[in-house]
C-alpha cells in the first residue's frame, strides 16, 4: 500500500513538473513571437501609411514646403554618395586591421591594446563618433559639413564590426590550407592573399553587407556633423550637370575631370535624417512622407540584410573543410 | 672571385631581399590599419577632453554635478548634468524591464528548448528586428506607441520617456537575447546529461543547472545592453522630448543626454561658443558611463568564455 500511494505521489508530481515544462516552452515561444508580432505590426502600419505616399514623383522631389509635393531625391541620392565613402574607407581598412590582428599580431602587449580598443569602439554610443567627427574632421581637418566628413565618420562607426567579421571569416579558414601554401614555398603575404582572403571572402562580404546596412540605418552621428534636413540640390556631378546625368553631354568619356571629386565637399542629406525631419513636424501630412520614407529606408535595411543572411547560407553550405 | 660570379650571387639574393623588403612593408600597412582602432580611441577622448576643459573652466565641476537645472540655451544658464542624467536612466530602465526579461526567456527558448530548424528560422528574423533603423524606432514610439498608451493613461503627455523606453527594450531584446544564448550554449553539454540523468525536466535543467553556469555571460547581455540603451539617440530624441527635467517618473517628458546633444547640433552653434561646449561635456559624460559598463561587460563575458 506504501509503496503504490508513493508512486501515486510522485506520478503527480512529474507530471506537474511536465506541465510546467510545457507551459514554459510556449512562454518562450509565445514571447519571441510577440516581440516579432509587435514589429510586424508595426511596419505593417508604416506601410499602409505610408504607401500612398510611394510613387515615382516622390523618389524624383526635392524636399518642399508642401508636404504633397515633397520627395527624397536629394536623400536618397545622399545617402548612396555617403555610403561610397564608408565602404571605400572602412572595407580596405577594417579587412587589413582583421588580417593583421589575425594572422599577423603575436601574443604581446601591443596586440592586446588594439583588441581592447577594437571591442571598446564596438560599445561606443554612436553620437559620440558624431561628437569626435565634429571637433576633428569638421573643426581640426576643415573638411567641412560634407559628404566625406559623413562617409568617414560612418566608416569610423562600422570599422570594429568589419574588423570583427573579418577576423573571424579568417579563423574559420583551416590551418592546413595555410600550411600547404607554405609548403610549396609561398611567403606570409602570398598565403594570405591567394588562398586565405579567397576563401574567407564570403563570409566578410557578409560581414560588411550588414555593417553598410547598419551604417545607412546611423542618423545620431550625421546629424551631429550638422547634415543639413533641407537640401533641394544635387551635389556637382562630374557626369551631365542635369538630374539623372543622362544623356550623356560632350565627348567620350563624358566626364568632366575637374569635377570628378566635387561632390566630396558638397552639403548634403541623408535618408533617415530627411524621415527624422519629417516625424518631428506637427504638419500630419508630413509624418505621412516620414512613414513613406522609413518604409523606403526599412527596405533598404532588409534587402541588404537578407542579401547577408542568403550570403551567409549560400558560404556555409557550399563549403566544407 | 670574378665579377661574373658577383653578379651571379648579388642576381640570387635579390629576389629574396626584395621579397623580405615587401612583406616587411606589407606587415607594417596591416599594422597601422589595425592600429586605427587606438587611433580612432585617442582622438575620442582627446576631442571630448579637451572641449570638455574648455567649458569646465567656465563651469564649476561641483556646479556641474550637483545643479539640478540644465537650460544653457537659456538666458538664465543653469549646467546641472543631472537632469539629464536622470532622463537617461529612466529611459534605459524602462527599456531593460522590457528587454531583460524577454531577452532571457528567448534566449533561454532558443537555447534548451527550441528543435534546432525552428531556431534557425527565428535567429535570422531576430536579427532583423536588430537591423531596422532607430530612426524608425522613433516614428513607432511617437505615432502608434504613445497614442495606444493615452489609450490606457489618457493623461501622457504627447513625449513621454515610458514608449521611448519600451519601444527601445523592444530594439534591445535580440541583442541581450544573442548573447545570453551564446552563453548558454557554451555550457558543457555534461552538465546538462547530469541534470537530465537525475529527473530534471528541461525547464529545471535550464533554470537550476544551466543559467547559473552561464550566470557571468548573462549578465554580461544584460549590462552591455544597459550601455545600448544609455546611448541609444533617435528613439529617444523623437518620442521622449527634448525638455532636461528632473523627474523619475516615466510618464513625463523628459530629454535624455543623447537627445540634447541632438537637439543642440540640429541648431546652428557657433564654434568655441559655451553651448558648443556643453554638448563634449554631455558627451564626456555619456562615454564615461557607457565605458564603465562595457568594461564591466568585457570581463564578465570574458570570464565565461574561460571557464569552458
Amino acid at each position: 500500500m506504501l509503496i503504490s500511494d508513493n508512486l501515486k505521489e510522485v506520478r503527480t508530481q512529474v507530471q506537474r513538473r511536465q506541465l510546467a515544462n510545457g507551459i514554459f516552452a510556449m512562454i518562450g515561444l509565445l514571447t519571441i513571437l510577440v516581440a516579432l508580432i509587435i514589429l510586424l505590426g508595426l511596419t505593417l502600419q508604416l506601410l499602409i501609411q505610408g504607401a500612398p505616399r510611394l510613387s515615382w514623383d516622390f523618389f524624383t522631389s526635392f524636399p518642399s514646403r508642401k508636404p504633397e509635393q515633397a520627395g527624397i531625391l536629394s536623400a536618397w541620392v545622399g545617402t548612396s554618395l555617403v555610403m561610397l565613402v564608408t565602404a571605400l574607407a572602412a572595407v580596405p581598412l577594417g579587412i587589413a586591421a582583421g588580417i593583421y590582428l589575425e594572422e599577423y599580431a603575436r601574443k604581446n602587449w601591443v596586440a592586446d591594446i588594439i583588441e581592447i580598443n577594437v571591442t571598446n569602439l564596438a560599445g561606443v554610443p554612436s553620437i559620440v563618433y558624431g561628437l569626435l567627427a565634429l571637433g576633428l574632421f569638421v573643426y581640426q581637418f576643415k573638411l567641412g559639413e560634407s559628404i566625406q566628413t559623413a562617409g568617414l565618420t560612418l566608416a569610423l562607426l562600422i570599422l570594429p564590426i568589419v574588423i570583427v567579421t573579418t577576423r573571424e571569416a579568417l579563423r574559420a579558414v583551416p590551418n592546413s590550407l595555410r600550411e600547404a601554401a607554405y609548403a610549396l614555398g609561398a611567403t606570409k603575404w602570398q598565403t594570405i592573399w591567394d588562398h586565405v582572403l579567397p576563401c574567407g571572402l564570403g563570409s566578410i562580404m557578409t560581414g560588411v553587407i550588414v555593417a553598410l546596412s547598419r551604417a545607412i540605418g546611423e542618423t545620431a552621428p550625421v546629424i551631429t556633423i550638422g547634415a543639413l534636413t533641407f537640401i533641394a540640390f544635387l551635389p556637382d556631378s562630374p557626369l551631365n550637370q542635369e538630374f539623372p546625368y543622362l544623356p550623356l553631354t560632350g565627348s567620350f568619356p563624358w566626364i568632366n575631370f575637374e569635377q570628378l571629386f566635387g561632390w566630396l565637399g558638397a552639403a548634403f542629406t541623408v535618408m533617415p535624417i530627411q524621415m527624422f525631419n519629417w516625424v518631428s513636424r506637427p504638419n500630419p501630412e508630413f509624418q505621412l512622407n516620414a512613414a513613406a520614407a522609413g518604409t523606403v529606408l526599412i527596405a533598404m535595411t532588409l534587402v541588404m540584410n537578407g542579401m547577408a543572411i542568403y550570403l551567409r547560407f549560400l558560404f556555409r553550405r557550399g563549403v566544407k573543410w | 672571385m670574378t665579377r661574373e660570379k658577383k653578379l651571379e650571387k648579388s642576381a640570387q639574393l635579390s629576389p629574396k631581399l626584395v621579397r623580405d623588403v615587401r612583406e616587411k612593408i606589407i606587415e607594417l600597412v596591416l599594422f597601422l590599419a589595425a592600429f586605427s582602432a587606438v587611433a580612432t580611441t585617442v582622438a575620442i577622448m582627446y576631442i571630448l577632453i579637451k572641449e570638455s576643459w574648455l567649458f569646465f573652466n567656465e563651469v564649476s565641476v561641483i556646479d556641474f554635478l550637483t545643479d539640478r537645472k540644465w537650460t544653457p540655451l537659456f538666458v538664465e544658464k543653469h549646467y546641472g548634468i543631472i537632469s539629464l542624467v536622470s532622463g537617461t536612466l529612466v529611459t534605459s530602465g524602462v527599456a531593460l524591464l522590457v528587454a531583460i526579461p524577454m531577452g532571457t526567456i528567448a534566449a533561454m527558448y532558443l537555447s534548451e528548448f527550441a528543435p534546432s530548424r525552428l531556431r534557425e528560422l527565428i535567429k535570422p528574423c531576430l536579427e532583423l528586428l536588430a537591423a531596422i533603423p532607430t530612426v524608425v524606432y522613433g516614428y513607432f514610439a511617437l505615432l502608434f506607441v504613445t497614442p495606444m498608451l493615452q489609450k490606457i493613461l489618457p493623461d501622457l503627455p504627447g513625449f513621454n520617456m515610458l514608449s521611448a523606453g519600451l519601444v527601445m527594450g523592444l530594439m534591445i531584446i535580440p541583442f541581450i537575447s544573442s548573447i545570453s544564448e551564446d552563453a548558454m550554449r557554451s555550457v558543457p553539454v555534461g552538465l546538462r546529461e547530469g541534470s537530465y540523468a537525475m529527473g530534471a525536466t528541461s525547464l529545471q535543467t535550464a533554470w537550476r543547472v544551466v543559467f547559473p553556469s552561464a550566470i557571468s555571460g548573462i549578465s554580461a547581455a544584460y549590462i552591455l545592453g544597459a550601455s545600448r540603451a544609455v546611448g541609444e539617440t533617435m528613439i529617444v530624441a523623437i518620442a521622449a522630448g527634448l525638455q532636461p527635467r528632473l523627474t523619475w517618473n516615466p510618464l513625463e517628458e523628459a530629454a535624455t543626454i543623447t537627445a540634447y546633444i541632438v537637439q543642440v547640433s540640429m541648431g546652428d552653434l557657433p564654434h568655441h561658443s559655451i553651448e558648443y561646449q556643453t554638448i563634449f561635456a554631455a558627451g564626456l559624460t555619456l562615454v564615461l558611463m557607457t565605458l564603465v559598463l562595457n568594461i564591466m561587460g568585457h570581463f564578465l563575458a570574458k570570464r565565461y568564455r574561460e571557464i569552458y
